[in-house]
Formats: structure tokens, sequence, C-alpha cells
């Protein structure tokens, strides 16, 4: 591998580029690895580099059905944030968002990590009590960056918000996380596959898993559409179509419905939202923020019903343009550039599942509603730290299947066992 | 947008109905051991296919339907009530 530096890039700028080499390497399927990672997004890329890199092993493939970062790596609207509330949540996004700090040096590639702010809109005393309960727990379990802002801190940190005393829902201040932001989600792809490729991992692209073969309570070797593989341990971190791979390896049913989430991109404006903005009162759900290039990155809620379908419906789109002119009515005429959908695994209770499996090899990663994104960093350092050792950590111990029969569910938002609800 | 035929209003768009989830649970005796309970109300099957669904048509009529819909194209196979009895007289009525 070619490390990256200011040096290299000045060095290959002066004789015309001839210093650049294959990020990664494009390797055939070997017929056996020590561990198998199925899934190729964020998540999966970075179980195989932190296995490299925190455990040592060698021996480790990433079988990817499509090409990496196709699914919904590269289809978020790239917030990280961690804001969490309940114990064990708290400090899994809060390490996450350190391992985000210093991402961009830990890989060698610039994620463009940018830690603009994460503000949340607050629009009654209610709200603003239920944020201050949730920040000041942050604050006492250490993510000190947490802060209630009243209207005048807000009008002069985002001024052109609506704040017009006749907006259905006027805002009164706001909840702020000051590290977090957002980053290039493409970039994260490529950085944990480029830097687990030269600590050894094997990257296999357009292979598909189709179905498993099972003796003795484990999964044996896995049919792929190159090849058969077999493996001493397996990793399953599909997102999206979890359950699907679930009933490969003879399983029935899993707390997981899949769910679209639409993402929207506008045409590139000057600079004009320094911060990552959400507004959610009554019903509404809107986040956005302004990528590097200009264009507005948003989105909204889920498509409210069931679906495998990676394209969206037309009335969250109006519902979604509702919200942006609701909040940032400058945006009037704007145009939308692209939208697109990604499938989620919605969990029961809103939570991931990083855990083991009735099969004694087998290990699951799933789950992650529509927060995966910010999550990737730590989930592939605490799956890996999973299938390293073959338990799991004290921080995701509740990030189990059996949460739900022993009633001691995550459910971050309150809002019950129905997947479509947990936003 | 799913257009979705209502056995009382006709064939209308999906924004005017809820979806509720998958259809095909059979919930349990409410004496029934605690894991079939867990079972109906946790796990799912969610298949990528077709699958039986219940919407509420809510801003129309308000009953709730069983909708055999494909998760994959979104395609609808069948629409029809939910409730047996409300389904036994469109039935006769018609």
């Amino acid at each position: 591998m070619t490390r990256f530096s200011a040096w290299s890039v000045i060095r290959n700028g002066l004789r015309g580029q001839p210093g650049w080499s294959r990020q990664w390497r494009d390797p055939e399927p070997k017929k056996h690895y020590d561990i198998v990672i199925v899934g190729g997004g964020l998540h999966g890329l970075a179980t195989a580099y932190y296995l490299a890199k925190n455990h040592g092993l060698k021996n480790i493939a990433v079988l990817e059905k499509g090409w990496l970062g196709g699914g919904n790596g590269g289809r978020n609207t790239t917030i990280v944030r961690s804001n969490y509330f309940l114990p064990g949540n708290r400090q899994f996004y809060e390490h996450s968002l350190q391992l985000w700090e210093n991402l961009s040096h830990e890989l060698n590639y610039n994620v463009m990590f940018s830690q603009r702010s994460h503000i949340a809109l607050l629009h009654s005393p209610a709200a603003i009590d239920g944020a201050a309960r949730r920040y000041n727990t942050m604050r006492l379990t250490g993510t000190a960056d947490a802060e209630i802002w009243d209207l005048e801190q807000l009008k002069k940190e985002v001024p052109h918000l609506n704040y017009g005393p006749d907006a259905r829902f006027p805002i009164r201040g706001a909840a702020v996380q000051k590290r977090a932001g957002t980053a290039r989600h493409d970039a994260v792809a490529w950085g944990y596959a480029r830097a687990a490729d030269a600590l050894g991992v094997d990257i296999i692209q357009n292979c598909e898993v189709t179905a498993t073969s099972r003796a003795d309570g484990k999964i044996k070797s896995l049919s792929t559409s190159r090849g058969e593989i077999s493996a001493d341990k397996v990793g399953f971190a599909v997102a999206g179509n979890t359950t699907r791979l679930w009933q490969m390896a003879g399983f029935n049913t899993l707390p997981i419905e899949s769910h679209k989430l639409q993402a929207f991109v506008s045409e590139p404006l000057k600079p004009l939202l320094d911060q990552v903005v959400v507004f959610g009162v009554g019903g509404a759900h809107f986040y956005i923020s302004q990528s590097d290039k200009g264009g507005m990155v948003f989105g909204g809620d889920i498509d409210w019903y069931k679906s495998y379908a990676q394209r969206g419906n037309l009335p969250i789109v109006q519902d979604v343009a509702e919200c942006a002119i609701s909040i940032l009515p400058c945006l009037g005429r704007v145009r939308l550039l692209r939208h697109w959908s990604g499938v989620m695994d919605m969990s029961m209770d809103g939570s991931p599942f990083i855990c083991k499996t009735p099969l004694r090899n087998l290990y699951l990663n799933a789950g992650w509603n529509y927060g995966g994104f910010k999550a990737s960093p730590a989930s592939g350092w605490y799956f890996a730290d999973l299938i390293a050792n073959d338990r799991p950590h004290a921080t995701i111990e509740r990030f189990n299947l059996d949460r739900f029969a022993q009633g001691v569910i995550l459910d971050e938002r309150g809002a019950g066992p129905d997947p479509k609800l947990h936003g | 947008m799913i257009r979705i035929r209502c056995p009382f209003c006709g064939e209308r768009d999906h924004s005017e109905f809820s979806y509720g989830g998958d259809g095909s649970i059979d919930y349990p005796a409410l004496d029934a051991p605690v894991d079939d309970w867990v079972e109906a109300v946790y796990q799912r099957e969610n298949i990528r296919g077709v699958q039986t669904e219940t919407w509420q048509h809510t801003s129309g009529c308000r009953q709730w339907l069983l909708v055999e819909r494909d998760t994959m194209t979104h395609e609808i196979h069948s629409v029809r009530m939910a409730h047996e009895g409300v389904a036994t007289l469109v039935e006769a009525g018609k």
C-alpha cells in the first residue's frame, strides 16, 4: 500500500501522477478462510479491519454481493453523532464518535469527518425539558459536548431558519452536540477496504452467498456465486437483507423488518448551512446538512410500509419537501438533483444486534435501523472483538437477540414493538 | 404510489391508508406460554416476495384490510376485509 501524505501528493503532482497504485487487490476467493465476513459495507469492512488490526488475525475474507459501498454504505445522509440516552447505547455510540475523531489518521485515508455540530430544534417547553434530561445524562456519563441553546444563541449560529411567529411549530431552542457532524461515506468504505487489504484481508466483490451447509451446530461452508468457501468462523453484516441470509443459515424469524428510507440531494449551492440541523415535531422528521460540494443532503422518515425495493414513494418526497420549506424557507426555489432509497433493518426496539447465534461459529451484526452510518466504526470494533474472543464485550452485552424474551429491550424512542416507528 | 382497491371505497392511493404490519401472525391465547407471545409480538419472517399484511383505510372507511403485496415489486395480488364478520357481510351484499 502506498501511504498517502502531503509529500506524496506534491511529488506525484509534479511528475504527472505516476506513483498511484490500486487501492486494494482483487483476489480470487480461496477455498478456506479462518474468518469470513458476509457483507462488504461499512460494518463488514470495519469488522475485517479491526480483526486484523486489533486482534492480529490472518486469513480473513469479506464477501460482497455487489460492489463496496453500493448498499446502505453509499445511501445514507452521512450524519455522525452520539446523543443517545439509554445505558448500552450511550457508551457504544460515544466510543464510535471517538473512533470517528481519529479515523482519517487511523486509516491513512481522508474520510472528511467534519465536526460541524448536530442541532436538534426544540419547539416547546416540554421538548426543552426532555432534551435537557437526555443531554444532562450525556454530560454526566462522558459526552461533555452536549448543550442546550436558547433561541438567541440559535439565531446567532443559524440565522436563516424560519423563526417566524406564524410558523406552525415556532422554534424555541435547540439541543446541540458540537462534536457531531458528517463524513464522506464512500471514503469510509474505501478507507476501511484499503486498510484491511493492506493487513492481508481478501475483499471479494461480486460474490453473493446463496446457501450455507451446516454440521454439528456450526456453519461448515458458504455456497457463493464464486464457488464454495469454507470457514472456521462466519460473521453476517448485511443490514437490509439480514433475514434472507438468516433463513439461508437454517433459521426462520428475527425481530427485524426490512423498510426503505429515502435520501435526497439538491443542486450545489454556495455555503448556506454550517451544521447538521434536525427538525422533529408533530409527526415531522427531517435532517439536513450541506455537503462539501455544496449540495443540500437531507432526508426524513421511512416509507411506512415494509419493502425490499431500493426505490422510494412519492408521499414521503412531499413530506420531506414540506419539512424542508417549513424550517428553511430559503430552499423554496432550489432544485432536487437526485434522490434514492436504501433498505433498512428496522428492529423491534430500534436498537441493533451484535451477538452470538444458536450456531456456534456464526455471529450476527444487524438491526441498525437508520442509524448505521455513525455506528460503523464501533460496530466493526465490537463485532471483531466478539468474533475474536467468542464472547460479547461488556459494552454490547445488551445488543443480543434474547433481550425481547427477557424484557430488557433497548427502545430509545419508546415506540413499542413496531419496526416502522423506530426512526 | 401504490394503489389499493378498498372493498368499500374502490381504488385509492396508499397515502389514504396506514400500514399495519405482518398480517399472517396468529396471536396466542391470553394464557399461552410467554414464549408464544414473544414469538408473536417480536419475531418476523420478513418475507421478500408476496406477504399478507394489514392496512387500515384511515382516510376512508377506516376498515382494516388484509392485503397480499409483493415486498420486492409492490404489486398487489389481493385485498380483502380483515374482519371475518365484515367480510361475510360484504360477500353477502354482492
